[in-house]
This record gives C-alpha cells, structure tokens and sequence, in this order.
C-alpha cells in the first residue's frame, strides 16, 4: 500500500471545533490523499464524527457551534464565505451511522440527489440509477422491484443503498460515519467490500469503532482522543508499529 | 400472600381500573349522543336542512344557518392553514432555538388558551371598528382564523418534529438546498399530520358561538350572505337563540336539537374528512 504519490485531496489545518464553548476537535493537523481510504478510529467522544462532519459542514445545521482553523478540499478552504455549501456537499457525499433510506421507493431513494440537482431527463435518471446501484453491489437484490418502498430493504441492503444514493450525485468524497455499526456481520463484510472498490473512483474517509474494520479497508489511519490526533499514519504502520504509546494501548485493547 | 400473586392481583386491579375509567368517558358520550339524536332526529328533513326558518322561526329549516357556518369555516381555513403551517415551518425549521423564539412558542401555546370571547371582543374591536369590515362574514373569519391559528400552529409544529433528523441531513448531505430539503423530504410526510391537527381545529372554530356574536352572526336574516360583507346565520349561533332566546323556546326545542344534530354532524364530517385524506396521503407514499 505505498501510495505517497496520491496528491492530497483534503486537508486539515489546526482545525478546532467548538459546540457553544466545548471544544470538541483541538489542533487536528489531518491529510486525506485522493483516490485512497483513510480511517479515523479512537473511543467513544473523541471527536472522530464531528472531525468526518466538519469536512461536508454537516455540524452547519447545529446551532451554536463554530469552526476555527481551516479545511481545505483540493486547496481551498471549505469555510470561505465565497465556498457555496450545497455545492460543497454535492461533492462531499456522507453515509450516516444508521441507515436513512428515505420513506420513498428504491428508485426514487437514488432519483432523489439528481432531481434535487436539476437533472429531468428521464433516461438519464434511469441510466444513473442503476449505474449507482451497480455502483453499490445492489442492484442484482433489487433490479425487479424497484418500486418498493426502501423501509422493505434489510438493514445492510439500506445501507447500500445509501451509499448508492450518493453515488447517484457523483461526488469525489464520501464520508462514512460508522457505516457498520448498526449492521450485521455479513452485511458489514459486503460494505467493506465496496469501499475497497470505491477508492479506485473516489476519496474515502471512515470513521470506525472497529479497529479490525480500519486495518481491513484503510490506506492510511489516524487515531484520534479527547479532541485530539494522537497518530496519523500508514495504516500497516499504525497497526505494527505505532509510535505513539497510546496508540499502542488502544490498538492492543488495553483501554477504549 | 406470595409475591408473584401479589403482583397479579395488582395487575389486574390497574386495568380494571383503567378499563372504567375509558367506559365511564364512553358511557358519557354516547348518553350525549342518543339524548340529542332522539330528540333532534325527528325534526331531520328534507326541508329541515334545505329551507329557512319560517314563522318567527318556529318552523322551516335551518339553510341559511348551515351555509353560514361552512361560508365561515372556509374563510377560517383560508386564513389559518396557510398562515399556521407557514409560521410552523419557519419556528420548527429556520428559526434558531434562542430565548426568543422560546418566548413566541410559549406565547402561542398560551394563545390556544385564551377564552374565546377574548377573541370575539378582539375581533369587534380590529375588524369591525378599526379595519371597518362591519359585521360581517369576513370580520367573523377572521376573527374565528386568529383563535384557530395557535391550534394549527402546535399541530402542525409537532407534526414536523415527528420526521427524523436522518431525513434532513440525509437530503442536505446530497447537496439539496435546505427549502429542496423542506420541499421534498420534510413536507411530504409531516402534511398529512399537519392536516388532522388543522382540520380539527377548523372543526372546533365551526362550533364556536362566542367569536362570531358579535363579528358578524345575525339572529334572523331573510337572505343568504352574497358577499363577505354581508352579516350570516351560523349554526352554533343558531342553537345557542333557539336554545335560550327564543319566546317560544319549549316549541322550538325540537329544532334547537336538530340543529345541534347537524352541526355535530358537521364536525363529525370535517373529522372524518381529516381522517381519511391522512390515511389515503399515508398509503400513497408506501
């Protein structure tokens, strides 16, 4: 897994968070390179979801909280007053903890990004549907009954859907927040999969409680506490060899 | 005694308990129902519900009543559903949870409150005297909107709060704008909520006799409303003469019960109505 040669698609830059005057992310110092999967593990409130929300400004639509410090996707920092959001996120697809399909049929769970952004020719819609489908190993499970209502899915085949329904909009990130926690083995097996498959078009960051998860699906790992990056490396690297003590207790079990 | 039996002779008092608790209300309202259905439902007819009152109304129908009520629920509903489910969307939706806002949310949840007599002297004062609408159609909507709207605003405020979060961030993490997001992914699914609530509190302003005494219901009028000038009979003004004011009040009580058939009828109908386009709104988005 050398890969120094990806150019490096995101960065963080002594990136603070703030919900009203807790500081929840202090002095994250991250770089997500292109087209590779980046895991950010750490225990339970360490930040590792408000850092993944900070990159599609999903912390946005919390009141009272605020952003010091910089990210920067593909150069440019995301929180300039000229960066317009919705575009942002149109780029920077997310698939949450647990899955949301929305309470509409499979095909129009996956219409539903590209009508929002503008697109009306029917066959074009039908094109991409099934593309994003493929896209996400569903469409074998679902080709002939895509007018059922998404809530029918099993929990893992919604999840993929998910991850279809942001594929549809053709973003060059997507952000996975514990995409697996609330899925079963297999179905967890089956996503993992698809994200070792998705970093050949796409800039993957996962966060994950699941260390075998991380060294599984990931090119690069940070290990983040108490706001804090601890370790940000090679995934092999991390998972060997740490350099840091605490990365060490965590990835051995000994607390977290 | 041994504990497990205990727990069972407990058990079985609690819901004894509360089974006639839910017969006593039930009791109640049926005993409500069949006195006015017996004693009204002879005086139901043809002529009852399409004809006006004739012979110091101590015969005919009750027409002009029926058609005032609905003229005036509509203009009600014109007024307070736009208005409620927009103020609900903007507090629910836009306006950042601040003391302010807390303030305008527990204002309204106060105004629900307000006898509505308040509301009928409020709506003397407003529209007929200083907006000069006289007493009239238009006056006694508004007025009957303005009572109404707290109602549709909390129904349809909980009616937004019941769609998930997930749904929100969902629609935005794909780039949708956050009224794309409202529009599609939250409407959609609080409407048929926001309905009911709305619809019943239509129904609870289309019984209401204090607001429209003095904004616009007339005693007796020859002709129907043509214009929301005009004054209007209304139902529950109607009950409420025949009932109390009228000088041949044990002649006329036959109709004093018909008409409070009808207009439970009515309110039975507008509940139905809500009812039935949520359930329908419900089974379409499956």
């Amino acid at each position: 897994m050398s890969s120094a040669e990806n150019a490096i698609k995101i960065e963080a830059r002594d990136l603070e968070f703030y919900y009203g005057n807790t500081r929840a992310l202090k002095k994250v110092n991250l770089v997500c390179h292109d087209r590779k999967v980046t895991a950010i593990i750490g225990p339970s409130g360490c930040g590792k979801s408000t850092l993944i929300r900070t990159i599609n400004r999903m912390n946005d639509v919390i009141a009272g909280t605020r952003v010091e410090g910089k990210i920067l996707l593909d150069g440019r920092d995301i929180n300039a007053p000229d960066i317009d959001v919705v575009e942002l996120r149109r780029r920077v697809g997310m698939v949450f903890q647990k899955p949301n399909p929305f309470p509409k049929s499979i095909y129009d769970n996956i219409a539903y990004g590209l009508r929002i952004n503008g697109m009306k020719n029917k066959r074009k819609i039908e094109e991409t549907v099934e593309k994003s489908l493929r896209g996400a190993a569903l469409w074998d499970e679902v080709k002939d009954r895509l007018d059922e209502n998404a809530f029918a899915l099993s929990g893992g085949q919604q999840q993929r859907l998910c991850i279809a329904r942001s594929l549809a909009v053709e973003p060059e990130v997507i952000l996975f927040d514990e995409p697996c926690s609330a899925i079963d083995p297999i179905a967890t097996a089956k996503v993992e999969d698809l994200i070792e498959r998705l970093k050949t078009d796409y800039t993957v960051i996962i966060v994950t409680h699941n260390m075998q998860q991380a060294a599984r699906v990931s090119d690069y790992t940070a290990f983040m506490m108490l706001g804090e990056l601890v370790e940000f490396d090679l995934t092999d690297k991390i998972f060997t060899n740490p350099s840091n003590k605490l990365t060490e207790d965590y990835i051995t079990g000994r607390f977290g | 005694m041994k504990p497990a039996t205990r727990k069972k002779i407990v058990q079985i008092l609690g819901f004894l308990a509360l089974r006639l608790a839910m017969g006593l209300v039930l009791a109640v309202l049926v005993l409500f129902l069949y006195d006015i259905a017996s004693k009204g439902g002879g005086s139901i007819s043809w002529e009852f519900l399409s004809k006006a009152p004739r012979k110091g109304m101590t015969q005919g129908g009750i027409f002009p009543a029926i058609f005032g009520t609905f003229l005036v629920t509509v203009l009600t509903g014109l007024l307070a559903v736009p208005l409620g489910m927009s103020a609900a969307i903007y507090l629910n939706e836009y306006a950042r949870q601040t003391r302010l806002t807390r303030l305008i949310r527990l204002s309204i949840r106060n105004l629900s409150g307000v006898p509505s007599i308040v509301y009928g002297l409020f709506g003397v004062i407003l529209f007929v005297n200083i907006m000069r609408f006289g007493t009239s159609v238009l006056s006694a909507g508004l007025t009957l909107g303005l009572m109404t709207l707290p109602w549709t605003i909390t129904a349809s405020e909980e009616a937004l709060k019941t769609i998930p979060n997930s749904y929100r961030e969902g629609a935005l993490a794909l780039g949708a704008t956050k009224w794309q997001m409202i529009r599609t992914n939250v409407l959609p699914y609080a409407v048929p909520g926001m309905l009911t609530g709305t619809v019943l509190g239509l129904a609870r302003a289309a019984g209401e006799t204090a607001p429209i005494m003095f904004t616009g219901a007339a005693f007796f009028l020859p002709l129907l409303p043509n214009s929301p000038g005009d004054q209007f009979m209304a139902l529950p003004y109607h009950l409420y003469i025949m009932a109390t004011q009228h000088h041949a009040i044990l002649q006329v009580r036959p109709i004093a019960y018909g008409t409070a058939l009808v207009l439970i009828a009515l309110v039975l109908g507008l509940n139905m109505t809500a009812v039935i386009v949520r359930y329908r709104m419900r089974r379409k988005q499956r």
